[in-house]
């Protein structure tokens, strides 16, 4: 078999791991919190990091206005059926060996990946900034605007008496290496049609 | 004279002492520059040795760190606790069941912690019950008292609750002797009629649950302490006797009036698969088995109507007396199980017996007379050695497994370390004042940790700034690595510290237990999500299922309570975060506060006496909006139209 088939296969099945692996992980650390608490965001569903994390994240937010995290997000269904979909397409563009395809599946993947990420940002924003308006606590910015409360993206931000640190796990790591393998699949693949 | 010439080497030592001791106190300490530095442990650090100091008289069973004498916890076993709801809430009420019915106060004496193989394996903490004969069994994963069992046929339970180095048996016996079964009859005919027992109580492997396998019936005597054969001697079990002379009345002068008492050695293998084979005979008594269950967060008493009563004399072979001189206190085996030391209170050295003469002794028949049937071995046959002028009124040894044991006195107030073997006093320090038992953490075991001492003091004085004629008792803890002994620390104590047992944090640290898991509640009346909160009335008995949470509870408005309404509030807290409980009181509620924590439901019960809206609040500061944990119940008349019915902002919900 032609080693771009291999490398295509390999970039396809890699997806799968979604289901096992999270995406990300947001941990917040306290004083009063020792053992930090935090959330982990996979394909279908936010998990506790530690047993009863989340209800423990709600219970100190909802002072300030939060809303719980979700249980169900239209995301949770939307996200593996795209999943299943890409794997399944990358399994059939690797079949084919036809390189322009893994071009074309390198293309789609990073455009989810990249709508998937604002798609994220989007809920934090919505997480942080949609305060209730009976809120027990009301905080306000210097310039009289309420507080925000969106984790960051990307790294360590301090909000009120919390640290949290957000950055990607086992999951978005094999989505990043499942998109460069695809890349890799079509330079392959196109070196390995220049021989012919 | 002979008194005089004995007393005055010793009277000698107390003044020596008792000037020491002022010396080193107006000088601030003769202690060491690094001392503090010792027992320091900075903010964030944690202890390196759990210590569970007995509350004595407070009934309860205190929690220090060592070095640092920090108190952690004071878990409640025999008496009433407003501050945890201990016998006040309907959950643990039956902990205090007893055949004389609820028995709020007790006097906590002896702590021992679990063994396998003959080394702590920090499951449970076993300590008895004085007064109303009891043994009381602590999870040491929750830190609360997980069971009761009440010893019939017993009184003044003080010879208890030692393990044997598999916890196979934890042992209980009496201090008096009584009419056994009790009966109405003159106490001057105590002599010959009075009996004392000895119970071994089976511990269940797994659950850890007590049981009494038997009870052996013996003589009319007073059972002191005890403690059980480890190693080679594993299978006996030894207890000081004193008042042999089974005077009934004065005792401090008639039942001091043997040259020798006894130490029993009880072979129990042998009266164990006696009674396996049907040995013994079944007797009537009466007493409570109590067991608290984690699940339900609740207390079942029941009461056992019969227990396994043997006769040694139907046993040949399975006790003998050892004389030990002047009314033996301590009975402390060593770690190797082959030194017995026996504490005579009066007397002025310090006996040690040897197990393996023992048993040299028993083949060879060498007694001297019997006691009731039961053999009395000949005093030169087993004594190992003694320990001369080695202080005044001996109670109680340890050792530190390097082979040292180390003993208190209680007259001339000093612990003493001594050679065994050798028999060689080797240093003394004093204690402030008259020191009762002593602790080395696994010191009870094959495999003590002889890095500290703790000396429990009965007598405190000028230790601390006074409060009033009461002040809290002293402990002292020393430093024992070295050669000499060094004086680290004083820490007051609850109650009177009768005696301690302790064992590396990290024996403990890893088990134990943050939450109670709310799936896991299988209380009755417990509810794991607000929308279950409800108040349902039947006859005048109302009962409420509320929730709390930070920081609110549910429902927290109720309205058609009556007066001569019977309130049972049923809280549980839906917390599943470390260190987060929640506290109810309701006004005029003639019962404590509830402390729960997360995961658990307790109940109250609230007679509401007048009309009139009354409220309730959370009893425990849990969040920023604790202030604003409470809630209204509005009490009708009796025989008002107002209906049962509850609400969470606002939103009502009729009763049922
Ligand atoms: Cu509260």
């Amino acid at each position: 078999m032609k080693k771009s088939k291999i490398i295509m296969l390999i970039a396809a099945s890699l997806l799968l791991t979604l289901f096992i692996f999270p995406l990300w992980n947001i941990t917040l650390e306290a004083p009063q919190y020792p053992d930090p608490i935090g959330m982990n965001i996979h394909i279908n569903k936010i998990a506790d990091m530690n047993p009863h994390d989340i209800q423990n994240i709600n219970l100190m937010n909802h002072y300030v206005g939060m809303k719980d995290i979700p249980e169900n997000m239209l995301e949770f269904s939307i996200f593996p059926i795209v999943v299943v979909t890409m794997f399944v397409l990358g399994i059939l563009f690797a079949i084919t060996g036809n390189y322009r395809l893994f071009l074309i599946w390198f293309v789609l993947m990073s455009l989810l990946g990249i709508a998937g990420m604002v798609d994220f940002y989007m809920w934090e924003h919505d997480y942080g900034t949609n305060l209730s308006q009976t809120a027990a606590i009301k905080f306000t910015n210097e310039d009289g605007t309420p507080m925000a409360y969106q984790p960051p993206l990307f790294g360590t931000k301090t909000i009120l008496n919390f640290v949290a640190h957000s950055y990607p796990r086992l999951g978005a790591v094999a989505l990043i290496l499942s998109i460069g393998l695809s890349l890799v699949a079509f330079i392959f693949g196109k070196n390995e049609n220049k021989k012919l | 004279m002979k008194t005089i010439k004995i007393l005055l080497p010793f009277l000698t030592l107390i003044l020596l002492f008792g000037s020491c001791s002022k010396k080193g106190k107006k000088s601030g300490g003769a202690l060491a520059g690094d001392v503090a530095e010792k027992v320091y442990v900075a903010p964030g650090e944690h202890d390196e040795f759990y210590a569970f100091i007995s509350g004595g008289f407070s009934g309860q069973l205190s929690v220090y760190g060592l070095p640092s004498g920090r108190l952690f916890k004071v878990i409640p076993v025999f008496s009433l606790d407003a501050e945890k709801a201990y016998g006040f809430n309907e959950e643990t009420k039956p902990m205090l069941n007893t055949s004389f019915g609820f028995v709020p106060w007790d006097d906590a004496h002896h702590p021992d912690i679990s063994q396998t193989n003959g080394e702590l394996d920090g499951r449970w903490c076993f300590i008895n019950g004085n007064n109303t004969p009891r043994i009381a069994r602590i999870d040491l994963s929750t830190f609360e008292t997980a069971e009761i069992i009440e010893i019939p046929n017993s009184a003044g339970n003080h010879s208890s609750s030692f393990i044997t180095e598999n916890t196979e048996y934890v042992v209980a016996s009496t201090r008096f002797s009584i009419p056994i079964p009790q009966k109405d009859m003159p106490i001057s005919e105590y002599k010959s009629n009075f009996k004392g027992t000895m119970s071994f109580i089976s511990v269940d492997k797994e659950t850890g649950n007590m049981d009494i396998k038997f009870q052996l019936l013996m003589p009319g005597f007073d059972y002191d302490l005890s403690h059980p054969g480890r190693d080679k001697s594993h299978g006996w079990f030894f207890f000081t006797t004193y008042n042999t002379e089974e005077a009934n009345s004065l005792l401090e002068v008639n039942a001091s009036q043997n040259d020798k008492d006894f130490i029993a050695a009880v072979n129990w293998k042998k009266i164990e698969e006696y009674v396996n084979n049907g040995g013994g005979k079944k007797v009537a008594a009466k007493y409570a088995h109590n067991v608290y269950n984690d699940h339900t967060h609740t207390a079942t008493s029941t009461i056992k109507d019969q227990v396994v009563m043997v006769d040694p004399r139907d046993v040949p072979g399975a006790i003998f007396f050892l004389p030990t001189p002047k009314s033996p206190h301590g009975c402390d085996v060593d770690p190797s199980g082959e030194y017995i030391v026996g504490s005579g209170k009066l007397a002025a050295e310090l006996t040690v017996h040897s197990f393996s003469k023992m048993l040299k002794a028993i083949e060879g028949k060498k007694f001297d007379g019997e006691a009731y049937g039961i053999p009395i071995l000949k005093y030169d046959e087993v004594l190992a050695g003694v320990v001369k002028q080695p202080g005044l009124g001996p109670l109680h040894t340890e050792f530190d497994g390097k082979g040292y044991a180390y003993t208190t006195f209680f007259i001339s107030s000093e612990v003493v370390k001594w050679k065994l073997g050798t028999w060689e006093v080797v240093d003394r320090k004093p204690t402030y004042y008259s020191v009762g038992h002593l602790m080395i953490p696994g010191g009870n075991s094959r495999k003590p940790f002889g890095k500290y001492l703790v000396a429990m003091n009965k007598i405190t004085k000028d230790r601390y700034l006074p409060t009033g004629p009461e002040v809290n008792q002293s402990a002292q803890l020393y430093d024992i690595s070295g050669d000499k002994m060094e004086l680290l620390l004083d820490f007051p104590t609850i109650g009177e510290p009768h005696y301690a047992a302790g064992c590396p944090a990290s024996l403990l640290t890893d088990k134990s237990k943050k939450i109670y898991k709310l799936e896991d509640n299988k209380h009755k009346y417990a509810i794991t999500k607000e929308a279950d909160a409800k108040v349902v009335r039947s006859g005048n008995e109302v009962h409420i299922y509320m929730s709390m949470i930070r920081s609110h509870f549910a429902p927290d408005n109720i309205e058609g309570i009556q007066v001569g309404d019977k309130v049972y509030f049923h809280v549980t807290n839906l917390e599943q975060d470390y260190d987060v409980p929640h506290g109810i009181s309701m006004i005029g509620a003639n019962t404590s506060e509830l402390l729960i924590m997360p995961g658990q439901t307790e109940t109250f019960i609230w007679e509401p006496k007048q009309v009139g809206v009354w409220p309730f609040y959370c009893t425990d500061f849990c969040s920023a909006l604790h202030q604003e944990m409470q809630g209204y119940v509005r009490v009708s008349p009796k025989g008002s139209s107002t209906p049962i019915s509850y609400t969470l902002d606002g939103e009502s919900t009729s009763g049922k």
